[in-house]
């Protein structure tokens, strides 16, 4: 299987670039990283990539907004090499704050006519920071990184996670292009309304992530890369952990793409 | 040019977050809770943009375009303020000018990236409040909306015309005519300088400089008050102290040396070759071996006095402090997790009992868990361990230690200036911020200090500070500098003082980048901006650590040289402004003999009233706040980042029981973990000071143990918090305290590496019949603890598992309920203390170690705050199982021969050195033999109910069910 190449974007106050990487090694990848200083100086070192991956943290501080200026940066002066780097065929992943920066940026959903945003990522109801593990539902027929999942359970770390759609209509659009495919589901495993905590953020719909058309450009706020070892498990000593971790699959469906 | 305001409002039909927030807190300060309140966030751009470029930003950069709403006009315009739907009272809350503001340094530079090119932005927060009458309004403002020490309330419109700081500095060279004064005089400069000098101090200075036949300059006195000041050079406790107590006289020469310091070094000799301690008490943090490839190393501070003043920026730098502690470790380490332990006052202290100055306990505590929350979470450093103390008399005191471990590579871990090295400030610009934060440490709060202190309260930049590690890291791996060090208390003349002291150097002062024109070269001296570090760099790889810098968009610039002059020498421009011998620095300050004496108050009977209900002394209990769950603030910390989390700070079915300690893999691709915890006991200090020190190591240590450590491989760190140590009854009670260190961790084994002290921990004011009160801190030891686990996989849990496993308990039960939650919750005095059997407490950790490592126990919970029936239940909530014990059988030491004090005891005694172990029938046997040469006995198995029940002579005097044991725990805290 020919290893796939992913680049690991770094930015002042990335900090999950680390586990990020380290996670897709093990899954069979390269992971290479490059500060976003560098790919503003040399936009073509993407193309010696197969995926980008966007990792956590808080990138320039969540200042303004939790990935907006990263984001901006993108829209001015990288726009073209990430289009190109979609329509090659390749993969992005956004996890926690990627997520936020490929939704400000338009990468993930393309802006309203108006040139506002289709969706955001804003303030939890609760109003700060929390960390817990949620259950969350995939319908990943569309989205690469989540074939053959059907549930996940994985730790939210942010403050700023409350997906909300721009309307109903784009809500909806969403919907039925299958691009709503991951959302938080209640810790008893009943159906309904997911109540806080176990939707953690108020996310309209209890949306926890959404990818783009093509279905090879995905943003999730919790995060795969803390749950690939068996005692990554909050509950690992008390009840029979699996052999890898359930954000362990993520990896393996990227890696896998291009075998 | 114009200045615009550019407000943020939630769109329509979306919640307004901050306007909730402060709702929330009205009522802390007795305000009502009926008036209208609307918020809006809003940035001040000063510039040559037009209207277009300002629409411009507003829309793509500073407002959401799905759930926000803009509005914009020149600062003052009448738009500004007409634009919600219940105008009532504007009030504009932002920086006082020169504070740093984070947000306005990332806006500056993202409308930069637009192509426009504002000269300056500004944050703020505006309000419309309505309802409130104007006293209320002036109360709202003061105790909620804005702090006076870093923020300025505006109500109305705003008038400003521009909010660019700094004006042009012209140099004078100051001295101070030192040579000719008189003693008051001498004593008057020094505090009217904020220079914390005692009159021999002053004297020795005057009698250095008259025998130099000239007057100091400014920059020389500050730099001698930097280094002498008890925050930089510990001379209290590694001073002369005579001591006494009922048992001895010690002359100590150096206190700390000859008790913590020397327990290591008894330590050490005995492992011989199997030492594992690479680097104690030397470097800003201590070292110890990891494993073949990695050392870790270890630090806990205090920020005590900025977090009273100001609760956010003082935590949010006393993390950030800590941080460059690690950082600036041998070459550099790598951050892995840091720790966080706070004492206040009670939350539900009434606003009316607060002392004139001081902010309300809630308030403290807030702000304090969100800057260590913002500050940690920034980084990607997770929290995983802490504690929160409650007690009345931290009151104008609140104490909040930060600590942070690093992994440092083996090759790393000492550094060594060499003559030429060219000394490198790296990170943040210099402001005036934290101008005299060393020597304001090191005195006693008053009522005033809020409003002359408000110089040493900061504002912490965790991106700057991040952007600083990843470069630092990169230049350690590729050996671009000799030495590191932090800019801490004392600014540039702390790092380069310690780092040239043995070597000498000359500073350029005028180099130093600067936040805003006009510092004066000693205020660029002796400033404690945040996220500074200093490096020594060979001239030959100054070019690429450059380079590297300039990559990421850091800033580094050479601001002097070290030089084997023996002197230290700062320039400014091509002025001299000081130069004074290192040896004098270092070496000058006068030794004074201090006078400790220790008295053991005599033990007063503990007389337990008849207790009616116990169940219902349990739910007390687990209400008590020291006890309580901190769920609520544990939640607000990223505790996984970095991905090596292993045993979390919340455990359990429910994810939400107590865990002793937190394990995690520093190395990802390695099954060693490092076990974090920590052991404190104020309550025990008013007893005897001796066995609360000793208890609070028994309690890290223990903590480490139930979670799998190897109790042969805990280093121990020690942060004393006193009150004021001038009166020898107070630092005799320390004293004493340090030997209980020495003895206890030279019995386990467990060596010191590291340790800070914070002396003077008290607060005074006038009553309202204007008599001087003043409150001094509870005796306060924190024990840190870092143990280490061979394959993570072994570590075990508190939460029970499952029904049908025997219960035990490990350890001697004694008449120990002095100082215990016990006696507080029935606001009783007296007792016995509870003191370590080290003997005893040795083999109890080793073999209950062994039986762990075997695999042979399900779940283990140390006996701590509310003995036996708080532990019990914690485990039986934690693990969503019932759980039923006879309390006839557990193995005890009780002098009394009433049933009822010794069945008191059984269940509340706070004895040192006992676990509850969880076992399946088929370990019962290995368990048992494994634990042969030490106290324990089955008193229980865990059950398929939902109910703890507690029995005596088979009889339940405690039956409660899981739901409401739990419910007694969560709710206090549950903010």
């Amino acid at each position: 299987m020919p290893q796939p190449r992913v680049l690991i974007l770094r930015a002042p106050g990335t900090n999950c670039d680390r586990e990020s990487a380290f996670a897709f090694e093990q899954a069979g990848a390269r992971a290479d990283y490059a500060h976003i200083q560098r790919l503003l100086d040399t936009p073509a070192l993407m193309r010696e990539y197969q995926i980008l991956c966007i990792p956590g943290g808080f990138s320039y501080g969540d200042d303004i907004a939790a990935g907006r200026i990263l984001a901006n940066q993108i829209r001015h002066h990288l726009r073209a090499e990430f289009a190109a780097f979609k329509d090659a065929g390749k993969l992005m992943l956004g996890i926690c704050n990627g997520f936020q920066v490929l939704i400000k940026s338009g990468m993930l959903l393309p802006d309203a006519a108006d040139g506002g945003l289709a969706a955001t990522l804003t303030l939890n109801d609760s109003g700060k920071f929390e960390a817990r593990w949620v259950k969350l539902s995939a319908a990943g027929d569309k989205c690469v990184f989540l074939r053959g999942i059907e549930k996940m359970y994985l730790p939210v770390a942010h403050a700023e996670g409350k997906f909300v759609p721009r309307d109903d209509a784009t809500l909806n659009s969403l919907a039925a292009s299958g691009q709503v495919v991951l959302r938080y589901a209640r810790l008893d495993g009943t159906a309904g309304e997911v109540p806080y905590p176990d939707c953690p953020n108020g996310a309209v719909g209890a949306i926890a992530g959404v990818c783009d058309d093509t279905g090879r450009v995905f943003g999730l706020m919790p995060h795969p890369e803390r749950f690939i070892d068996p005692t990554h498990h909050p509950r690992w000593t008390r009840e029979l952990p699996p052999e890898f971790g359930d954000g362990w699959r993520i990896f393996t469906n990227a890696v896998e793409y291009f075998a | 040019m114009t200045l615009w305001e550019v407000d943020i409002h939630p769109a329509v039909g979306q919640p307004d977050l901050i306007a909730q927030h402060v709702a929330a807190q009205a009522s802390d300060v007795g305000l009502p809770r009926d008036f209208r309140l609307q918020a809006a966030r809003g940035y001040l751009i000063q510039g040559d943009l037009d209207e277009a470029q300002v629409r411009r930003v507003a829309s793509e950069l500073l407002a959401d375009s799905v759930v926000e709403r803009y509005v914009f006009a020149p600062a003052g315009h009448p738009t500004l303020a007409a634009t919600v739907e219940y105008p009532g009272q504007l009030i504009h809350v932002l920086p006082k000018p020169g504070v740093t503001d984070p947000v306005a340094a990332s806006t500056l530079a993202a409308i930069n990236d637009f192509g426009f090119h504002p000269t300056a932005v500004c944050t703020l927060t505006k309000y419309w409040v309505d309802g409130l009458t104007d006293a209320q309004l002036a109360q709202l403002a003061k105790r909620i909306l804005a702090n006076d020490s870093i923020e300025q309330v505006v109500i109305g419109p705003l008038k400003l015309e521009r909010i660019d700081v700094g004006a042009p500095y012209a140099f004078e060279l100051r001295q101070v005519p030192l040579r000719q004064l008189d003693d008051d005089a001498l004593v008057q400069l020094s505090r009217e300088w904020q220079l914390s000098l005692t009159l021999v101090e002053m004297q020795t200075i005057q009698r250095h400089f008259r025998d130099q036949r000239r007057d100091p300059t400014d920059a020389e006195l500050e730099t001698i008050a930097q280094t002498w000041s008890e925050h930089c050079s510990h001379k209290t406790l590694a001073g002369q102290i005579r001591y006494r107590d009922e048992r001895r006289a010690i002359h100590f020469g150096n206190m700390l040396k000859e008790t913590i310091f020397a327990a290591t070094q008894t330590i050490r000799k005995q492992l011989g070759e199997n030492d594992w301690c690479v680097s104690v008490f030397k470097d800003n943090a201590g070292i110890v071996k990891f494993d073949d490839a990695f050392h870790v190393c270890f630090k806990v501070e205090t920020h005590n006095r900025p977090s009273a003043i100001e609760p956010y920026g003082g935590a949010n730098t006393g993390v950030g402090g800590v941080i460059r502690d690690t950082l600036g470790t041998g070459l550099g380490a790598k951050p892995v997790c840091n720790t966080d332990v706070f004492c206040f006052a009670p939350p539900e202290t009434p606003a009316d009992r607060i002392p004139p100055g001081v902010l309300h306990p809630r308030r403290v505590l807030r702000g304090v868990v969100a800057g260590v929350r913002d500050y940690g979470n920034r980084m990607g450093i997770p929290t995983v361990n802490g504690a929160i103390y409650f007690d009345e008399r931290y009151i104008g005191n609140p104490l909040v230690f930060c600590g942070n471990v690093g992994l440092i590579p083996v090759d790393k871990a000492f550094k060594q200036v060499q003559p030429g090295d060219l000394i490198v400030a790296l990170g943040g610009r210099t402001g005036r911020d934290g101008i005299h934060g060393a020597t304001f440490s090191s005195a006693e709060l008053t009522h005033e200090s809020e409003k002359v202190s408000g110089g040493a309260v900061q504002i912490g930049n965790a991106i700057t500070e991040k952007m600083c590690m990843d470069v630092l890291l990169a230049a350690r791996d590729r050996g671009l500098y000799n030495a590191v060090t932090d800019c801490g208390a004392g600014g540039f003349s702390s790092a380069v003082g310690e780092m040239g002291e043995e070597l000498g150097a000359e500073v350029w002062l005028d180099r130093a980048p600067l936040k805003y024109a006009g510092l004066s070269y000693t205020e660029i001296w002796i400033s404690e901006a945040q996220e500074r570090m200093v490096l020594a760099v060979p001239r030959e790889k100054w070019d690429e650590l450059h380079s590297l810098c300039a990559s990421e968009g850091v800033e580094a610039v050479v601001i002097g040289e070290f030089q084997p002059t023996g002197r230290l020498v700062l320039k400014y421009q091509d002025h001299e402004v000081a130069n004074v011998a290192m040896e004098f620095l270092h070496a000058g300050r006068p030794r004074v003999v201090r006078e400790a004496v220790y008295a053991p108050p005599a033990v007063a009977p503990l007389a337990i009233p008849h207790i009616a209900d116990y169940g219902d002394v349990l739910l007390q209990l687990l209400g008590e706040l020291n006890i309580a769950s901190k769920e609520w603030v544990i939640r607000q910390y990223d505790h996984e980042v970095q991905g090596g989390s292993v045993i979390k700070p919340l455990v359990g079915i429910a994810n939400d029981g107590p865990s002793d300690a937190a394990v995690l893999r520093p190395v990802l691709n390695s099954r060693r973990g490092l076990v974090i915890a920590c052991g404190m006991n104020p309550r025990y200090g008013a007893l005897d000071t001796y066995h609360m020190a000793a208890s609070a190591i028994d309690e890290a240590v223990r903590n480490c143990v139930a979670v799998g450590a190897n109790p042969r491989r805990i280093a121990i760190l020690d942060n004393f918090c006193w009150g004021y140590t001038d009166r020898p009854e107070t630092l005799g009670s320390l004293v004493r305290a340090a030997l209980g260190c020495q003895d206890t961790a030279v019995a386990f084994g467990t060596p010191f590496i590291s340790g800070k002290d914070s002396l003077n921990n008290e607060f005074s004011y006038f009553d309202p019949d204007n008599n001087r009160r003043t409150i001094s801190i509870p005796a306060t030891l924190l024990i840190s603890a870092m143990g280490q686990v061979k394959d993570v996989s072994k570590c075990i849990t508190m939460d029970l598992k499952s029904a049908g496993n025997k219960l035990y308990i490990v350890g001697l039960t004694k008449d120990e309920l002095g100082g215990s939650h016990l006696a507080k919750i029935l606001n009783l005095s007296g007792g016995r203390v509870p003191q370590v059997d080290v003997d005893l407490a040795s083999g109890v950790f080793d073999s209950l170690h062994r039986a762990i490592k075997q695999g042979h126990v399900r779940s283990c919970h140390d006996l701590s705050e509310g003995g036996l029936a708080v532990a019990l239940a914690e485990m039986a909530f934690a693990g969503g199982c019932g759980a039923t014990i006879e309390t006839g059988r557990v193995p005890y030491e009780l002098s009394s021969s009433s049933l009822t004090d010794r069945f008191n005891a059984i269940l509340f005694s706070e004895s040192n050195s006992r676990f509850i172990c969880e076992v399946a029938p088929e370990h019962v046997a290995p368990f048992e033999s494994t634990l042969s040469e030490v106290p324990f006995a089955p008193i229980g198995e865990v059950t398929a109910t939902d109910r703890v029940e507690i029995l005596s002579a088979d009889r339940a005097v405690i039956n409660l069910d899981l739901a409401t044991l739990k419910e007694a725990w969560q709710k206090p805290l549950r903010w």
